[in-house]
């Protein structure tokens, strides 16, 4: 069959603006372009639409379209179902794909209206008065205990966020050293956290360790004493929202020079991280593990556990809430990923804001709400996201894709082939430096200040200054066209209401 | 007015007024000052709430439970007194005197119970009293729908009803009332409450709040107070209040003062600037209670045994004053209601945002 044919992008390049000056063919890692006797061979089944030509084009002479050749499809067999059968068809191979599930599924965020104060109580301006976004995570529920002279015995300070909004895991490996660069640097600059994801952490970033969580997974890649130390704090990552159930394998062709290192295993070999932790197969395994690191750690890490949200989240998280845990994370299945099964990403696991809500509900239930923080993450688009996220009951929000978006990520979903033009997903050094730090940081730290501009705004107009009086504050939510059991779920009253 | 908007059905924002005042020398006062008071701030009310509580009132009764009722019906009455029989040693019960005026009418029964928990079935609850008193109070509002507990302190009592305030203190004869403290309420609410029991003061054991204000932040007090056992029946403000400071004070063992960091706690930035000491305390107190603190406008007046209390939100977005003369510690919304029964005073300010204002008895 022809590829060319059926490609999904078709690339409209303009004879009259072109002045065959070569930039698209150097800067495209995916060999589209070529130029042979004074003409263009443009190969448009191998773009992935990563925008990468049209940008740099210096004279606007590039357009990126959909295909406007495409098999017939309709409203059951949708063109993408019939590509993908083709695909299959050719390779006899399991589908990939990158960043988070796409499908038209109900993306629950966007049926839930905000609320804000009118006469009885006054809304508060964040330009006139104090508006506070300070989070602190980790268990709350601590006896009060004091000294012989009455004084209060404060313990466990837990980590603080000036803003409720971390960085998720992604390992370098997965991202680039730059990438992992920009998140370490904007995340001590604002006064949040990133995290390591499971690929280790790199020698050079060990001065940002107290801007750092540390994960362990099911691999155990790159986990050591000083690793652990190194962290503000330490996540179990038990399941990731965009691949419940399934392990990662990171290819043997990524696992060169300064990631091998710091994934302590040799160059060239595979990097396969198991389904489940093979010394987990029940709850109470969690807590030895959980024990165990703050063991290590001499109980200075608060230990989050990163589970995907599924079915029964609820049970597991009231489980989790028990098990010593300070922190638990939930991740739902929008939630982005270098590489998933496609079939797993788009129809295994739940929406975080069901998800969240019944995990907070639940804890609520059972009085062990205050014994843990709660971390939502899964698809956080924009600050309405997060303002929703917390009045649902979440502590704060876990960002990935919208970081990535800010340095410079342009959504082509093909992290999986590690060719990206943008430098983030890549390991092959030209690439890498195509991404600035130095912009990068600029640009995400921009994102975050914009996104507590608009946070501190939506609540002022609730009337409420502090995030924390946010938390969980439910009467602040509406749902629009939801049914009854849809808003049951969710704790929030239908809009009229 | 269709049951589905009752008090307890859905949430009931309000303004108001309140007043209160102590005779910090323990000196006793009939009802009629504060009742004159209050009344001053007519308009801050709309006769849909009012009420009073005293302290001290009861001294023949001093170390039994007064147990304030409502009832619907003598069919509940039979069923909670069958309850409070059970549970109970009465040794005294009757109607609340009242007084009737056209002003106030659709009474609910009226009812005062003296009470002290049966040493049998305190035993078996492994309780202590007040627990084991503020238990049944919840299951009574809780689980007995037309029966109401609305006050269940000791040597206190509070009275209330749908009317103005000035209505309800002659309803209930409170000049034939002596009190070493009173507070009280003018409701402004923005929404027909269903009966009597919305109206405050608001009271668990010896604990009578009196508030004025909407919290931004209810529904996340009350969420979290729901985990510690309490039940917030009529989803107001001031209820959820009263379970936060009991929760604190009386649960968790915290002092008035520290409540009071925890419900109107100081801005980061203040505790950022604070001597160390302090400020480890501030901010753990702030962090490990974060579900408790209060947003939006508030002023209350919390009264317990021989003390008022008095707080404004961290902004202050509602008016309030306190002013002394001579062994007298008043509180009130507005100036006015202060000076109409103590019009020269020793000193009257404003007290800031979040500022404590705390006045006793033999202090």
């Amino acid at each position: 069959m022809n590829a060319r044919a059926r490609a999904e992008f078709e690339i409209l390049k303009d004879k009259e603006r072109c002045i065959d000056c070569g930039l698209c063919e150097r800067q495209c890692s995916n060999g589209v372009y070529k130029r042979e006797d004074g003409r263009w061979f443009i190969a448009d089944e191998k773009c992935v639409n990563c925008q990468r030509c049209v940008e740099m084009c210096p004279t606007g002479a590039l357009k990126v379209i959909p295909n406007r050749n495409a098999p017939r499809g309709d409203g059951n067999w949708s063109v993408r179902a019939v590509r993908e059968i083709y695909k299959q068809a050719e390779t006899g191979g399991v589908l990939l794909s990158s960043m988070g599930n796409p499908s038209d599924m109900p993306t629950y965020f966007d049926r839930i209206a905000i609320n804000a104060s009118q006469v009885t109580n006054p809304s508060i301006d964040p330009l006139r008065e104090p508006m506070e976004t300070r989070v602190y995570l980790g268990a709350k529920d601590h006896e009060i205990k004091r000294d012989s002279s009455g004084r209060l015995i404060t313990e466990n300070r837990g980590l603080r966020l000036e803003v409720p909004i971390l960085f998720s895991a992604m390992s370098y490996g997965s991202i680039s050293y730059n990438a992992h660069a920009v998140l370490a640097r904007a995340a001590q600059e604002l006064g949040t956290y990133y995290n390591t994801g499971e690929g280790g952490l790199h020698r050079d970033f060990y001065k940002y360790g107290a801007s750092t969580i540390v994960q362990v997974a099911s691999g155990r890649f790159g986990v050591h004493k000083d690793y652990l130390e190194a962290g503000a704090a330490i996540e179990i990552k038990m399941g990731q929202g965009a691949k419940p159930g399934i392990g990662g394998h990171l290819p043997g062709k990524k696992i060169v020079g300064d990631i091998a290192a710091t994934r302590m295993i040799p160059q060239g070999s595979d990097a396969i991280s198991p389904a489940p932790h093979h010394d987990i197969y029940s709850i109470e395994d969690l807590r030895q593990l959980v024990d165990s690191l703050k063991e290590a750690t001499e109980y200075k890490k608060p230990v989050f556990v990163k589970v995907a949200a599924v079915h029964n989240i609820a049970a597991i998280a009231s489980g989790i809430a028990r098990s010593g845990a300070d922190v638990i994370v939930l991740d739902g299945w929008r939630g982005g990923t270098g590489a998933a099964p496609t079939r797993i990403r788009d129809n295994v696991g739940i929406p975080i804001e069901l998800a969240l809500a019944g995990v907070d509900s639940r804890l609520r239930a059972e009085g062990i709400r205050d014994r843990v923080s709660l971390i939502a993450g899964g698809s956080i688009r924009n600050s309405a996201d997060v303002v929703k996220a917390i009045a649902l009951g979440a502590d704060a929000v876990y960002i990935g894709t919208a970081a990535l978006i800010a340095m410079g990520c342009h959504m082509c979903r093909n992290c999986h082939s590690g060719k990206c033009n943008w430098g983030i997903a890549t390991q092959d050094p030209a690439l890498v430096s195509r991404l600035d730090v130095n912009a990068g940081v600029r640009r995400l730290i921009g994102l975050i200040t914009a996104w507590k501009h608009e946070i501190e705004e939506m609540m002022g107009g609730m009337g409420i200054n502090a995030i924390e009086a946010l938390r969980g504050n439910r009467l602040m939510l509406r749902g629009l066209g939801l049914n009854s059991r849809e808003l049951d779920i969710l704790g929030i009253m239908h809009a009229g209401e | 007015m269709e049951s589905r908007y009752y008090e307890g059905k859905v949430r009931i924002p309000s303004g108001c007024a309140i007043s209160g005042f102590i005779n910090r020398d323990g000196r006793l006062s009939d009802g009629s000052a504060i009742i004159k008071s209050i009344a001053t701030m007519h308009d801050r009310s709309n006769g849909l709430g009012g009420g009073f509580a005293g302290y001290g009132i009861y001294p023949e009764y001093k170390d039994y439970y007064a147990i304030h009722m409502f009832y619907r019906d003598t069919l509940i009455k039979k069923q909670v007194e069958e309850f409070l029989d059970e549970h109970f040693d009465i040794i005294n019960l009757s109607k609340i005197p009242v007084r009737k005026t056209p002003k106030i009418v659709d009474e609910p029964l009226i009812w005062r119970y003296f009470v002290k928990p049966l040493p049998t079935k305190l035993a078996e609850s492994q309780l202590d009293e007040d627990e084991f008193v503020s238990r049944c109070a919840f299951r009574i509002n809780t689980f007995m729908d037309g029966a109401y507990v609305f006050s269940c302190g000791k040597n206190m009592g509070a009275f209330k009803a749908v009317g103005y305030p000035e209505d309800v203190g002659e309803f209930y004869r409170l000049d034939e009332y002596a009190a070493y403290s009173w507070i009280a309420h003018g409701r402004y609410p923005t929404n027909t409450p269903g009966w009597w029991g919305g109206a405050h003061p608001f009271c668990l054991l010896d604990f009578a709040v009196v508030h004025n204000g909407e919290i931004s932040s209810y529904d996340a007090n009350r969420r979290n107070i729901e985990m510690y056992g309490y039940k917030c029946n009529l989803q107001t403000d001031t209820e959820v209040i009263t379970y936060i400071f009991d929760y604190l004070v009386r649960k968790r063992g915290l002092t008035l003062q520290e409540a009071c960091k925890v419900i109107a706690a100081p801005f980061w930035e203040q505790i950022d600037r604070m001597p160390a000491q302090e400020r480890e305390q501030a901010e753990y107190l702030r962090r490990i209670y974060s579900g408790l603190l209060v947003t939006g406008p508030f002023s209350v007046i919390l009264g317990y045994t021989g003390g008022l209390l008095a707080i404004n939100d961290r902004l202050k977005l509602r008016g309030m004053v306190v002013a002394e003369k001579g062994n007298t510690t008043y509180i009130a919304s507005e100036e006015c209601a202060i000076r109409v029964i103590a019009p020269v005073l020793d000193k009257i300010y404003s007290p800031k945002g979040g500022e404590v204002v705390i006045a006793e008895v033999g202090r």
